[in-house]
C-alpha cells in the first residue's frame, strides 16, 4: 500500500500554521503541552513569541484563545480531539461559540486511528460534540492537500472552527493543480449513479478505492468527500440522493451525531431516501496499529464495497 | 481621595444598588446578593479605574472588564447605565425577551461588555488571554476581572491562576468578593477556599486584602496593582453580601431572587434614604 506518498492531517495543520504565521501576525497559537504531537510546535519554533504553552489545562487555553480573540487576534487551539472537544466542551460552548469568537480549534489524534493508546484516546464523538454547537463550523480534512487548505480557509473565516486531523499518515491523493477550497461545499470525486458514498476526513480515500472495486463489478458508485460536517452541504447530499437512490456514509467517528446522522437527518426531513451508515457502532476502540483497527471496525474499502454490494 | 471624591464614589454606589433592586424586581429574578457586596467595586472601576469610552465602546486601547462571577450582571449593568454606555431605563429590562441585557452578561448585546461570561470560572482564564493577548499587540490597556468567592471552588479558576502566574501578567488585575457566602450556606462550610491570598501568592500572584467596601482602601489597592511589575495581582476584596439593603445582608438566600414588590419598596426606601444622607452631607 505505498503507491501514494502519506502524510498525517496534523503535519499539514504544523506546516499550513508556519505558512499562515508569517503573513499573519494576528495568528497566536495555544497547546497543552501537546506541541510536539498536534504539531503546533512547527509553528512554535518559527513564531515563539506568539506561541503560548498553557500546560495539561485545557479547558484554561480555550477561553485564554477567547479572550485572546477577544482582543482581535485570531487564535489557534491545539490539542487532542478527546480533550479538546470532551474535556473543554463546555468552555468551547459559552465562552467561544456563544460569544461568536474568532477562534480555530484544530484538533488531532482523533478517531479510531490513533491506534495503541487506545479507548481512552480514540475521539470517536467530536463531530456529535461541536455540531450540537451553534455558530461552530465543524470540518476534517482528506489529505495533506485539503488539510492546509482547510487551515486556511479557516483562518479567513470569522467566526468559531473546530477542523478535527489525525495521527496516522494518510495518502496523499488530490494532486490537482486548481484544487481549491470552499466551507461548506462538497465535491464528487468519482461519478457514479447506482449509489452514494459521502466520506469525510481518511474514509475519502477508501471511499475513492472502495468505489474502483465496485465498478470491476458493475457497481457506479458516486464518491462525494464531505469535509465540512456543518454547515452540510445540502445540495450535493440531495442531488445525490435524487440521482442515486442510495446513500452510504463512511466516517471514523461514531454513527451517532456525525456525517451518518446529519446527512440522514436532512434527508429525512427533504428527500427521504435509504441511508447506510458506516462508522463506528456505538462502541468504544481498543489498543492496536492503526490500519489494523481500521480493518477491525470496518472503516476501509472492502467493507465499504460490501455495503454497497448488499444495499 | 478627598472628601467630596469619596462621597461622589458612595452615591455613585448606592445608585448601582438601586439599579441591581430596580433590575431584579422587574425581571422577578436575578442575583441581587453577589451584586450588592460588589457595589462599590463597580463604581470604583467604573468612576476611576478604567480607561473606556462610553461612545466608543470597542475602541481597540480601552481597558477591559471581565465580569466572571456574571450572575452578578445586575450590578454590571447599573455601573455601565451610569457611565453613560446605555440609558438607565433599559436597567428595567433585565431579562425580559428582547433586552440587550441578558441574565448574563453578553458581549455581543450590551455596550460596554468586554466578555461573555455567566459559567463560573471561564471568565479569569478569558481575562489572562485578553492581558497575553494585549503584551503580543503591544497594547498599552490593562485588564480587570471581578471573581467571586464560592467561583475559586471551580478547578478552572487555578490553572487560570496559575497561567498568570507563569506569564507574568502583570496587566492583569483581578478582585475577589469574598462575601462568604454561596448558594447553598457559607463558602467555608460548603468547601472551604480559605486561606485565598495565600494560595494566590503560592500560584505567583502579588496580592492584598482590603474591605471591600472602602474607597481609601480601593484606591490604594488598584494604586499598588498599577505599580506592581512581573506579577499579576489579586485584590482580595472583604464583602457583605446583600451591603446596602438590611433584610438582604448576609443572608445566602439573596444570592439568586428577585425582591417582590413589599420588598421592593422597602429595599428602595432603605437605599433612597441613603442617597438622601449622602446628597446631604
Amino acid at each position: 500500500m505505498s503507491e501514494v506518498k502519506k502524510i498525517a492531517t496534523r503535519e499539514s495543520y504544523g506546516n499550513a500554521l508556519k505558512e499562515l504565521g508569517a503573513a499573519h501576525p494576528d495568528i497566536i497559537v495555544f497547546d497543552a503541552d501537546l506541541a510536539g504531537s498536534t504539531k503546533t510546535a512547527v509553528f512554535g519554533k518559527a513564531f515563539p513569541d506568539r506561541h503560548f504553552n498553557c500546560g495539561i489545562a485545557e479547558g484554561n487555553m480555550m477561553c485564554v484563545a477567547a479572550g485572546a480573540a477577544a482582543m482581535g487576534m485570531t487564535p489557534f487551539a491545539s490539542s487532542f480531539a478527546m480533550f479538546a472537544s470532551g474535556r473543554a466542551f463546555e468552555q468551547i460552548r459559552n465562552s467561544i461559540g456563544y460569544p461568536r469568537l474568532n477562534v480555530k480549534i484544530c484538533a488531532s489524534h482523533a478517531g479510531i486511528s490513533v491506534g495503541e493508546d487506545g479507548a481512552s484516546h480514540q475521539c470517536c464523538e467530536d463531530f456529535a460534540i461541536m455540531r450540537a454547537i451553534p455558530n461552530m463550523v465543524v470540518m476534517c480534512p482528506a489529505d495533506d492537500v485539503e488539510a492546509r487548505a482547510m487551515v486556511k480557509a479557516a483562518y479567513e473565516y470569522k467566526g468559531p472552527v473546530y477542523i478535527r486531523l489525525g495521527r496516522s499518515p494518510v495518502p496523499v491523493f488530490d494532486h490537482r493543480p486548481d484544487y481549491s477550497f470552499t466551507i461548506g461545499k462538497g465535491e464528487v470525486l468519482a461519478e457514479g449513479g447506482d449509489v452514494a458514498i459521502i466520506a469525510t476526513g481518511l474514509m475519502v480515500y477508501e471511499a475513492v478505492e472502495a468505489a474502483k472495486l465496485l465498478r470491476e463489478e458493475g457497481v457506479s458508485a458516486r464518491v462525494v468527500n464531505m469535509a465540512t460536517i456543518k454547515p452540510l452541504d445540502e445540495e450535493l447530499v440531495l442531488k445525490a440522493a435524487a440521482e442515486c437512490g442510495r446513500i452510504i456514509t463512511c466516517e471514523e467517528h461514531s454513527v451517532i451525531g456525525g456525517l451518518g446522522e446529519a446527512v440522514c437527518a436532512l434527508l429525512a426531513e427533504k428527500l427521504p431516501t435509504p441511508v447506510k451508515r458506516i462508522g463506528l457502532n456505538d462502541e468504544f476502540g481498543v489498543s492496536g496499529p492503526a490500519g489494523d483497527l481500521l480493518k477491525k471496525y470496518g472503516l476501509c474499502r472492502e467493507h465499504i464495497a460490501e455495503v454497497a454490494k448488499a444495499f | 481621595m478627598t472628601e467630596k471624591e469619596r462621597r461622589e464614589l458612595q452615591i455613585t454606589a448606592c445608585k448601582i444598588r438601586m439599579g441591581v433592586i430596580e433590575g431584579t424586581y422587574h425581571a422577578k429574578s436575578g442575583h441581587p446578593g453577589g451584586s450588592l457586596s460588589a457595589a462599590e467595586l463597580f463604581a470604583y472601576l467604573y468612576s476611576r479605574e478604567l480607561n473606556v469610552d462610553p461612545r466608543n465602546p470597542r475602541w481597540p486601547e480601552r481597558d477591559r472588564f471581565v465580569l466572571s462571577k456574571g450572575h452578578t450582571a445586575p450590578g454590571l449593568y447599573a455601573a455601565l447605565a451610569l457611565r453613560g454606555f446605555f440609558p438607565w431605563e433599559d436597567i428595567r429590562t433585565l431579562r425580559h425577551i428582547g433586552s440587550h441585557l441578558q441574565g448574563h452578561p453578553n458581549m455581543n448585546s450590551t455596550p460596554g461588555v468586554d466578555m461573555s461570561t455567566g459559567s463560573l470560572g471561564q471568565g479569569i482564564s478569558a481575562a489572562c488571554g485578553m492581558a497575553l493577548a494585549a503584551r503580543v499587540q503591544g497594547n498599552p490597556c490593562r485588564v480587570y476581572a471581578l471573581l467571586g468567592d464560592g467561583e475559586l471552588q471551580e478547578g478552572q479558576v487555578w490553572e487560570a491562576m496559575m497561567f498568570a502566574g507563569h506569564y507574568k501578567l502583570d496587566n492583569l488585575c483581578i478582585a475577589i468578593d469574598n462575601n462568604g457566602l454561596q448558594i447553598d450556606g457559607k463558602v467555608a462550610d460548603v468547601m472551604s477556599i480559605y486561606p485565598i491570598a495565600d494560595k494566590l501568592r503560592a500560584f505567583g500572584w502579588e496580592c492584598c486584602e482590603i474591605d471591600g467596601h472602602d474607597f481609601d482602601q480601593m484606591e490604594a489597592a488598584f494604586a499598588q496593582a498599577r505599580a506592581t511589575r512581573g506579577k499579576p495581582f489579586a485584590i482580595v476584596m472583604k464583602t457583605t453580601k446583600g451591603k446596602g439593603v438590611s433584610f438582604m445582608e448576609d443572608q445566602a438566600g439573596w444570592h439568586g431572587k428577585g425582591p417582590n414588590q413589599a420588598e421592593y419598596e422597602q429595599a428602595m426606601a432603605e437605599l433612597n434614604a441613603q442617597l438622601a444622607g449622602l446628597e446631604a452631607m
